[in-house]
């Protein structure tokens, strides 16, 4: 056991394993979110509930916090020592002859994402935890969307979010599939696994940027 | 045809290399490529200079040994083949080729354009082997029946030649191919599964051990291998690898 967890097969497990939990948690997101387009009502009572649940709140936001942290910090490690492996660069290296631009520059889509993290944290998280344990403001039920709609009422945020999407959209196009090639997976259900993640890798991300972009043309007015 | 060659020269182990220029002329297009270095080579020495050192052995393309990357790829522009097998058919009057060795920590230049390959020998070495009598009186090996796609697949498998393309096609310089296809050889037919178990671990260890890099899937090295094989043996290998490493 000693030597699975040092492995470098173990590694490569443990990112597909966290992207796949990511993967559920942006499914689940996204369900959510578009709530907030369809009835406010619904992602207002959503929303309360995730923010005040305490499964939620003191046990699957940890464990989402922990699938984060650990697929970016092993990601910065394997991209660490891939580089060590090569040593000296080719002067002249054709990648595109071989390989799609997305596989070859995950940690590229992958910053981006962890840039576009710490804005929505900032957003969303930061302002929820300095509501509830900080201010120790009252709970409100019906503020969500509303607050949420004002977030995208400056054209910078938007556009950085729509951007961020575009990477997210690489990142799950190599990612997912890769994921299960890494655990092993590659059989009579692989081609479907990567139609699938064709699928996946354009309309969650679509609709994340179309939520984004329907809140900023649609701001509330008193 | 003349040809404006860009060669990696390195004096030994321990140099510092750098790419040197050539112009070579009279270039015919039926040559394979390893006949116009060859024909560089004979300019030099004619001309007092030190010859361009390459690895090269069987050219039929079944021992592997031809390892140069050729403007940016592995054996150069076409797939499936060695660079025995590449012919200057492949180039155009006026071209511009860049020769390098192959770049990876695990695989160090010895001289100009030849790299330590013993890397995969440790890996080799580490459980790509069974352990059965060979003297004697020597069990026919149809007398185990298998499954015809078993047995053509662990063949597919064993036609690895070992090369190397595959680390150096790789961003990321992973033997993940190789290893997996020295694995799967064995893994796939009956005579492997005695020693399966210590046979995976021990390679992969041996592979981490010698400073290859991980595997991220991008495909790159599948295309460039000169023998087809399949990342089906990577995802064989990580399935092998941990049901072994759980059963203790």
């Amino acid at each position: 056991m000693s030597g699975l967890i040092k492995s470098s097969i173990a590694r490569k497990v443990v990112m597909a394993l966290s992207g796949l939990f990511l993967v559920v948690f942006l499914t689940q997101h996204f369900v959510i979110n578009i709530t907030s387009v369809i009835d406010p009502e619904t992602f207002n009572s959503w929303s309360h509930f995730m923010g005040y649940n305490p499964l939620v709140q003191f046990i699957l936001q940890p464990i989402l916090i922990a699938g984060v942290i650990i697929h970016f910090v092993m990601g910065f490690i394997l991209e660490i020592q891939n580089k060590k492996a090569r040593g000296i660069s080719y002067v002249k290296y054709k990648g595109s002859a071989n390989a799609p631009w997305v596989s070859r520059n995950m940690i590229y889509s992958g910053l981006v994402i962890l840039a576009f993290l710490g804005l929505h944290f900032y957003d969303f998280w930061v302002h929820e935890m300095t509501y509830k344990y900080v201010e120790f403001l009252p709970e409100d039920p019906s503020r969500y969307h509303e607050e949420t709609v004002e977030k995208f009422a400056p054209f910078w945020r938007t556009i950085i979010y729509m951007i961020s999407f575009v990477l997210l959209s690489l990142h799950l196009w190599h990612g997912f599939s890769s994921s299960f090639q890494s655990m092993g997976v590659n059989n009579k259900y692989s081609a479907g696994i990567k139609i699938f993640t064709k699928l996946f890798s354009v309309v969650i991300p679509l609709g994340y940027a179309f939520i984004a972009l329907y809140h900023h043309l649609n701001p509330i007015t008193h | 045809m003349k040809l404006y060659l860009k060669i990696w020269r390195q004096k030994d182990a321990s140099a510092k290399g750098q790419m040197v220029d050539y112009t070579l002329d009279g270039v015919e297009s039926d040559m394979s490529f390893l006949e116009m270095l060859d024909i560089l080579n004979e300019e030099l020495i004619s001309k007092g200079e030190e010859p361009i050192e390459f690895d090269h052995d069987c050219r039929e393309g079944i021992c592997g040994t031809c390892s140069l990357q050729i403007n940016g790829r592995p054996h150069g522009p076409d797939t499936m083949i060695t660079v025995c097998q590449l012919h200057m058919r492949s180039f155009n009057d006026g071209d511009e080729i860049v020769i390098e060795p192959w770049r990876a920590k695990a695989f160090p230049v010895i001289k100009d354009l030849i790299v330590d390959r013993t890397a995969f020998d440790r890996i080799q070495q580490a459980g790509g082997y069974i352990s059965v009598n060979t003297s004697g009186r020597p069990v026919d090996a149809n007398a185990i029946p298998i499954e015809k796609h078993i047995a053509d697949t662990a063949m597919d498998a064993a036609t690895c030649i070992g090369c190397g393309a595959c680390v150096a096609a790789c961003k990321n310089a992973s033997a993940m191919l190789f290893t997996s296809a020295k694995v799967s050889q064995f893994a796939l037919l009956p005579q492997g599964q005695v020693e399966a178990a210590d046979r995976v671990q021990n390679m992969v260890r041996q592979m981490d051990l010698e400073g290859f890099g991980n595997c991220t899937n991008t495909g790159a090295c599948e295309i460039e291998c000169p023998k087809g094989i399949s990342l089906e043996n990577i995802a064989r290998m990580n399935r092998e690898y941990f049901s072994a490493s759980l059963k203790g």
